[in-house]
């Protein structure tokens, strides 16, 4: 515990001391916001058009749906950002402890390889989580405005914690596999995108084979969370699929220990 | 305190180290010596845990390096060739992060930080964040976290290399201050370093252990065929020296490279003591003995001797 303190607070520290997590998280900000401003603007277009639409019909006409029309849609353009963020939060964990002879000083420690493992991943989580934390504002704006449905923002919001937990055990990964960030980012994008986008080819495969790529697909598993429904098969798939890729970056990194 | 036996390391065909076995008794400082290449950083990475051996075994402290790492890590403090720094850290939060990481426990760790600082001339710089420090001292920052939860054993890759004169000796007399109290294994490709701080020298060349023993001892194991160093005035050419090699029990005469004619190096075959024999002859053919000692022979000329030898073998 006290290990894993120690490397947890170690890793926040370089985060916040370098400009690293204020560059990411502002961009990310900026962009979110953004985006979250012309989603608002379209939906601004869309109530006025309809409103006219109404008016010309000179009947009753169901009321437009603020949580499908801005929150699903801000939620959509989200995850996508986050693809190319975590990876450049990740990069440096393992990469840079490697390039800077560091590594030695942990490996020669009487530390075990899951404490380093896990004080890093705790606090690329916590840093994540705070990022993600801070676009709760857009929705305290919306709520000014209008009425959203707080329940599937609120899942949403967990959905993410999941999602970023999955995507920063694979950025952990590639890490872990070598030394040079640059490819660590390579790497991470790599496989965030195949594992995104890779129940597209479920429509080309046989039933069985499209079910668990189905399954294995990290957009599936978030939409029930946007929708505002939390199903264990998803908080299952995420957390295996995090633990699955923690084990291996431990692996990875004791390997040296057992190559004779 | 450290028993290395029969240690081998192959990086796939590359065989860096070979068969080496030494042992290192509690409070000495050994010098582990060798050309780039020799095998030292592959044989401290064993012993510090970071590589398994291929073969062989070791253990320090009375741990064994493969089956017990993690008592063996409790007990080292470890410089590897390239100090282990975060560069974006302060040289205390730095040390405060190690001193955690080893175990030192919380009550202890504030009076280790301040004890380490001091002993390692560091304590002004403790706010200094690491990347601003010149190489001299990240060094000592290196020596420091080694330092930092007293180990008894301490592992030094190099700990003068890239530093300028007057920081080496710096960094030496901190390095001859922590013998007694802690076991130093200290690895060097510079004679000046081991001959100067260690008692106890083992020399490895091309993974294998080439010589072994004090500085000393290896000293006595060189003087067998000793070279002595004779200036004659004669007549100029070659006539002294063949007169010189004509003496029972003289391997080699050569003029001594830079010197004034007349000043020979003599090179008698082992255990044959010449220079009664020599002195008698110059004498005969009237020429006079300006001077006649045995050449001392330096750390350089084992290490080269020693080195050269295995590497024709
Ligand atoms: N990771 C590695 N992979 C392959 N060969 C290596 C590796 N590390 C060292 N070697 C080789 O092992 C030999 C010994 O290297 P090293 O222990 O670093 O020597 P020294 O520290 O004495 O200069 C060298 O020939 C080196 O090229
Ligand atoms: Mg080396």
């Amino acid at each position: 515990m006290r290990n894993f303190a120690a490397i947890y607070s170690k890793e926040m520290r370089s985060y916040f001391v370098s400009p690293v997590a204020y560059v990411i998280a502002g961009v990310f900000l900026f962009l979110s916001g953004y985006l979250f401003r012309n989603i608002l603007m379209q939906f601004n277009l869309w109530c006025l058009q309809f409103g006219q639409r109404a008016q010309q019909m000179g009947g009753q006409m169901p009321a437009l749906n603020l949580n499908e029309m801005v929150v699903t849609q801000f939620f959509g353009v989200m995850d996508f950002i986050w693809l190319l963020v975590i990876p450049m939060l990740t990069m440096r964990l393992f990469a840079e402890e490697k390039k800077n002879g560091t590594i030695e000083l942990l490996m020669t420690s009487p530390i075990r390889t899951v404490e380093v493992m896990l004080g890093k991943f705790f606090a690329c989580f916590s840093l994540y989580s705070i990022i993600v934390g801070l676009t709760l504002v857009y929705f305290v704006i919306l709520e000014a405005y209008g009425s959203p449905d707080w329940g599937p923002i609120f899942t949403g919001y967990m959905g993410y914690l999941f999602l970023g937990a999955t995507f920063i055990s694979v950025g952990i990964l590639a890490s872990a596999l070598t030394e040079n960030q640059i490819v660590a980012v390579l790497l991470t994008f790599g496989m965030l995108l195949l594992f995104w986008l890779i129940d597209w080819s479920a429509s080309f495969a046989g039933p069985t084979a499209a079910k668990i790529l189905h399954y294995l697909s990290f957009i599936e598993h978030l939409e029930d969370f946007q929708r505002g429904v939390i199903d264990s098969k998803d908080v299952i798939f995420y957390l295996s699929f995090t633990f699955f890729c923690l084990f291996l970056t431990t692996r990875v990194i004791e390997s040296r220990r057992w190559r004779r | 305190m450290i028993e290395v036996s029969e240690l081998s390391k192959h990086y796939g065909d590359v065989v860096a180290v070979e068969n080496i076995s030494f042992k290192a008794e509690k409070g000495v400082i050994l010098g582990f010596l060798g050309p780039n290449g020799a095998g030292k950083t592959t044989t401290m990475r064993m012993l510090t845990c970071y590589l398994p051996p291929s073969h062989g075994e070791a253990k320090v402290a009375g741990f064994d390096i493969v089956e017990e790492s993690m008592e063996v890590r409790k007990r080292i403090g470890y410089l590897p060739e390239q100090p282990p720094v975060y560069h974006d850290m302060t040289v205390g939060s730095y040390l405060r992060f190690v001193a955690k990481i080893k175990g030192v426990p919380g009550p202890k760790l504030n009076s280790r930080l301040d004890d380490t600082m001091e002993k390692t001339g560091i304590a002004h710089h403790r706010d200094t964040v690491i990347g601003h420090l010149s190489k001299g001292y990240r060094q000592r920052v290196g020596l420091a976290q080694a330092l930092v939860h007293e180990p008894e054993v301490l592992i030094l890759d190099e700990p003068t290399v890239g530093l300028d004169p007057k920081q080496i000796i710096e960094i030496r007399e901190v390095i001859k201050g922590l013998g007694g109290d802690h076991t130093v294994i200290l690895s060097t490709h510079i004679l000046p370093e081991v001959s100067m701080t260690c008692g106890q020298l083992v020399i490895i060349n091309n993974g294998r252990i080439a010589g072994e023993g004090t500085p000393e001892s290896l000293m006595a194991q060189l003087k067998e065929g000793e070279v002595l160093r004779a200036h004659i005035d004669g007549p100029p050419g070659a006539a002294v020296r063949e007169m010189i090699a004509r003496i029972d029990g003289v391997l080699d005469v050569s003029q001594e490279p830079g010197s004034e004619e007349g000043v020979f190096l003599v090179t008698s075959l082992p255990g044959q003591d010449v220079r009664d024999a020599l002195t008698r002859q110059v004498v005969e053919d009237g020429f006079s003995l300006r001077e006649l000692r045995p050449l001392d022979m330096t750390l350089e000329d084992i290490f080269l001797s020693l080195t050269s030898e295995e590497v024709t073998a």
